[in-house]
């Protein structure tokens, strides 16, 4: 309609621009057309359901009635009078610092090994990233076979040795720390991470290093580890909402026990859903969730100026 | 004369002589010890793997045996067999009850995961030809907003989606698994592929305009040929993330005959298996059946993979 205005308007000269302008419009109708299908997704199964989640976290809610509204009840609860709430906050996150930082220093120090020019590299490399292929449930029963204080492998070569294994997965202090041994058995998905990163690092600067006499540790202090700085800052922020989200393996395995010792935060969003039908505070949780997340990730890019180094960033 | 002077030579030049020599053995020495390292990593990874597979072929009294048998005295195939038909007549005093085989749990597994895969490659590819080659107002903002819903755990649309899935009578089927993903299938393969598509000089799209084709012709006769490396490796994530999903399955599938294997192996521990007494052969049968797939896809495409890896930054 417009077109046919602007036609008449200014009349044969510019047909040319009002040609341009039906193409223009064609062409975001087919943009439009393209993105349709996410852009409905979007409305129907991402945004719709995050304001419905908002709401519903104000409400009391057990599937079989409607939803009531009990105003600030579920999240007063939930900060305030269920230490519960707190208490599986700390368990992920003492998981988080343990199989973050244990991934990071193993990740790292594996690929700085494999890339001194080893020979099998590609075998090295694909024998670690195998565990990183096979998440899921299917590890989660190998690793109950494996920490099984009498038919696991763990306790047979701890008996070897002579040190009389802990029951793991059955002892309240152990139970953890048996999650974040099996977070360190993946640790090859980060590595290969890191080596392509350090592929990439040219070798000019070692040479440039090497010439103002650097040895090894002032080279990977002052070269390596500034120049891979983005990949392990990726890495951080990817590995700390990963372990945020814990929740296979501690629901074959644990189901929260012994005495809520591996009772992961996710893992009770999913209880207080799902098996307790409170919907309404299972959606609180889940916000609290969120909101840890994006305050972790953003305290990550705060801190991140100070050691990420960005190859031809203006300082 | 000159020969003396070889055998013999200058204190200086024998001195960077002897610090060569250092040199060399300390280099000799830490390419020892990294390759050490590195088998003794290599063995930590692998262990699980043997001391499944070998107590999968285990009768039960012998994975308790002390000290351990590495390797089983005979091994007992059938393990697999009971498995994955489910067929219980075949071991005695196995307690596992009847309607089960992991055979099914695999193909219903294997089923969602293709009609996963073929709405995400579709509209995950549409989309980001969308966001990366046509130009309609809005775009930038729609663009940042679907990067932003990444940051969004899906735990906080988990329970809202469960009422329209519930809503739509489609509890307890494959619905509520498939459906979403054939709406763009992911923020983050919309973002991958763009990524890839920005690569390739839009010299070949104008080329096509001007012999007359449409943009949907442009989207299906240069683009999707041109990516096919990209979607590849989507087609590789979007598998193992549909074959390792554990908490879909858990939330929306009911009946036994619509299991997936991860749901299956859980229902198995609990179930077939009592927890004072598990079955741990057949459930560690269960789980190499379980991760054969995702293995094999791994091993046939891997160079393709961990450039994947490489390219997006996700662990797998």
């Amino acid at each position: 309609m417009n077109t046919i205005s602007v036609e008449s308007q200014v009349g044969a000269v510019s047909t040319k621009r009002v040609r341009m302008g039906r193409l223009a419009r064609r062409e975001a109708l087919a943009g439009y057309l393209t993105i349709a299908p996410w852009l409905l997704g979007f409305l129907l199964f991402e945004f719709g359901p995050l304001i419905t989640s908002f709401y519903l976290s104000f409400t009391k809610f057990d599937v079989l009635t409607t939803p009531q509204w009990v105003g600030f009840k579920n999240w007063d609860k939930m900060l305030f009078n269920d230490p519960l709430v707190w208490h599986s906050v700390k368990v992920t996150a003492i998981y988080s610092v343990g199989a973050v930082s244990l991934g990071l220093v193993l990740g790292l120090g594996l690929a700085l090994f494999l890339n001194q020019d080893v020979r099998g590299l590609s075998f090295y490399r694909t024998v670690f990233y195998t565990p990183a292929v096979v998440s899921g449930a299917a590890v989660a029963m190998m690793w109950l076979l494996l920490l099984n204080p009498e038919a696991g492998v763990i306790n047979r070569i701890l008996a070897l040795v002579g040190i009389p294994g802990p029951a793991w997965l059955f002892d309240r202090q152990w139970a953890l720390p048996a999650f974040i041994i099996m977070s360190v058995w993946g640790v090859g998905g980060g590595m290969v991470l890191y080596l392509a990163a350090l592929q990439g690092v040219p070798s000019e600067l070692y040479d440039a290093a090497m010439i103002d006499g650097a040895g090894a540790l002032p080279k990977l202090w002052f070269v390596t580890l500034p120049m891979i700085s983005p990949v392990i800052f990726f890495n951080l922020i990817m590995g700390i909402i990963g372990s945020f989200q814990v929740f296979t393996s501690a629901f074959i395995m644990t189901q929260g026990g012994p005495a809520n010792a591996t009772y992961f935060f996710v893992l009770g969003i999913y209880l207080n859903a799902f098996q307790f039908l409170k919907m309404g505070y299972a959606s609180a949780l889940a916000w609290m969730l969120a909101v840890i997340i994006l305050l972790l990730t953003l305290v990550a890019f705060r801190s991140s100026g100070r050691w990420v180094h960005y190859e031809g960033q203006i300082r | 004369m000159t020969e003396s002077t070889l055998d013999r030579p200058a204190p200086a030049l024998a001195d960077a002589r002897r610090q060569n020599t250092i040199a060399k053995r300390v280099r000799a020495t830490s390419k020892l010890l990294i390759h050490l390292t590195l088998i003794l990593g290599g063995f930590a990874v692998l262990i699980p793997f043997f001391w499944m597979v070998s107590a999968s072929l285990k009768p039960d009294w012998e994975i308790f045996l002390m000290p351990p048998t590495w390797i089983p005295e005979e091994p007992l195939w059938q393990n697999y067999a009971i498995v994955l038909t489910g067929n219980r007549e075949a071991s005695e005093g196995s307690r596992a009850g009847q309607g089960w085989s992991f055979l099914g749990f695999v193909w219903n597994t294997a089923y969602v995961t293709a009609w996963v895969m073929v709405g995400r490659l579709l509209t995950a590819s549409l989309a980001a030809y969308g966001f990366a080659r046509l130009r309609f107002p809005g775009r930038n903002y729609l663009f940042v907003i679907m990067l932003a819903t990444m940051m969004v755990p899906g735990h906080v649309t988990m329970i809202p989606l469960y009422f329209i899935f519930k809503w739509l009578n489609t509890l307890d089927t494959y619905w509520p698994l498939v459906l979403p993903v054939w709406f763009g299938g992911g923020a983050f393969f919309i973002f991958l592929l763009r990524q890839f598509i920005n690569s390739i000089p839009p010299d070949y799209d104008d080329a096509a305009r001007i012999d007359g084709c449409s943009w949907m012709g442009v989207y299906w006769r240069i683009i999707l040929p041109m990516i096919k490396p990209a979607l590849g490796a989507v087609a590789i994530f979007s598998f193992m993330a549909s074959w390792n999903d554990f908490m879909g399955p858990l939330i929306y599938i009911s009946s036994m005959d619509k299991y997936t294997v991860a749901i299956g192996l859980h229902f198995f521990r609990n179930n077939a298996s009592p927890s004072a007494r598990p079955l741990w052969n057949l459930m560690m049968a269960a789980s190499v059946v379980a991760m054969i797939p995702p293995l094999l896809l791994f091993f046939v495409a891997q160079r393709y993979y961990i450039q994947g890896i490489v390219v997006s930054g996700i662990k797998g």
